[in-house]
């Protein structure tokens, strides 16, 4: 089987999973306002959901570009990390245009199949699974935007809370299972209640909140409770 | 106060930075292990400080997005897939709109 088929068919349930995701990205962009193209444009170009819905709130809030451009570097700083492990991964040979065109689908999912692979990864086997996981991607933004702005105001209530959903079956199972991460996440959550309710506090704007909230908790936690040490095998 | 695209530029410009250029320049893993951790650690704090206290004000009543709240924390401890804990807290909060509309 050749790199390109077998990263399509590892692709197909990242492009379903990923369709679910962003039809809850579709529709809190609808709720904000934004039409169904412009956020299936957001998502075509990000392909990330926690620094798209963060950036979406910068949006709607008219917030600084500084802050939009602080936001999605710290959010989004998990990418490096990624790309860094993959860059070992890869033929010294491997020319520089196939390391530009790897980066854009350098997504959590794309990134946990691709390190499965053994040495050295063909780009290939990425472009096969991004070739399926990025239309499931926009599409689902596009039809959850354009399903945002024909239902009943109620069902969009009631569905307004999926995205958060998602995020919390994210962190629930690690938290459940490493107490330090647990740690990580009860603090942030408090520290994000804190700018929030706290007069002063609470004029702080939203993206900046979460650039505060997760240097605050993962730098602590990080400082108090360092992870193990591996081998050197990624 | 921008245009959408401008932010949008700007969103995505440093999204693909931050993916491509450790592809491009760095061949050596990190070492430090503080630098290791809090990267670790970085993806679920931000999660969970996008996610409390903003999850109470995704819907029309506080009352019902806590509903939707503790169903996804229960569904999640379960180890349900992504979409059956949206889908739950979605349920959880029609139910509970459904029930407060009676009263109000």
């Amino acid at each position: 089987m050749s790199s390109f088929t077998e990263g399509s068919r590892l692709g197909i349930p990242i492009a379903l999973g990923y369709f679910a995701v962003s039809f809850t990205f579709g529709i809190a962009a609808a709720r904000g306002g934004i039409s169904a193209w412009q956020a299936a444009f957001i998502s075509l170009t990000n392909v990330t959901s926690a620094g798209q819905l963060a950036g979406l709130g910068i949006i709607l809030a008219s917030g600084s570009l500084w802050e939009m451009a602080l936001s999605q570097f710290i959010i989004n700083l998990r990418y490096s990390l990624m790309s860094l492990s993959i860059s070992q991964k890869l033929s010294a040979r491997t020319p520089l245009f196939h390391r530009f065109l790897m980066a854009f689908g350098m997504t959590d999912e794309i990134f946990a199949i691709s390190a499965m692979q053994k040495n050295p990864l063909a780009p290939s086997f990425m472009y096969g699974a991004m070739a399926l996981a990025i239309p499931g991607w926009v599409l689902g933004t596009w039809v959850g935007a354009m399903a945002g702005s024909l239902l009943p105001s109620y069902l969009m209530s009631a569905l307004g809370v999926a995205i958060y959903g998602m995020f919390i079956a994210i962190i629930v199972p690690p938290a459940k299972r490493d107490p330090a991460v647990l740690t990580a996440v009860v603090l942030a959550m408090v520290l994000a209640c804190l700018f929030h309710f706290l007069p002063l506090l609470n004029r702080v704007s939203g993206g900046f909140v979460i650039i505060i909230c997760t240097i605050l908790a993962a730098g602590l936690m990080a400082w108090l409770m360092p992870i193990e040490e591996e081998p050197d095998d990624v | 106060m921008y245009d959408l695209y401008i932010y949008v530029l700007v969103m995505a410009g440093v999204t693909y930075l931050v993916r491509m250029l450790p592809l491009v320049l760095f061949r050596k893993p990190i070492k430090s292990r503080f630098l290791k951790s809090f990267l670790y650690y970085v993806p679920y704090a931000c999660l969970a400080a996008m996610t409390v206290p903003a999850i109470f004000f995704s819907t029309d009543y506080t009352l019902s997005a806590a509903a939707g709240f503790i169903v996804a924390l229960i569904l999640a401890y379960k180890e349900q897939s992504l979409i059956k804990v949206a889908l739950g807290a979605c349920a959880a909060v029609f139910i509970v709109e459904r029930i407060l509309t009676l009263f109000l």
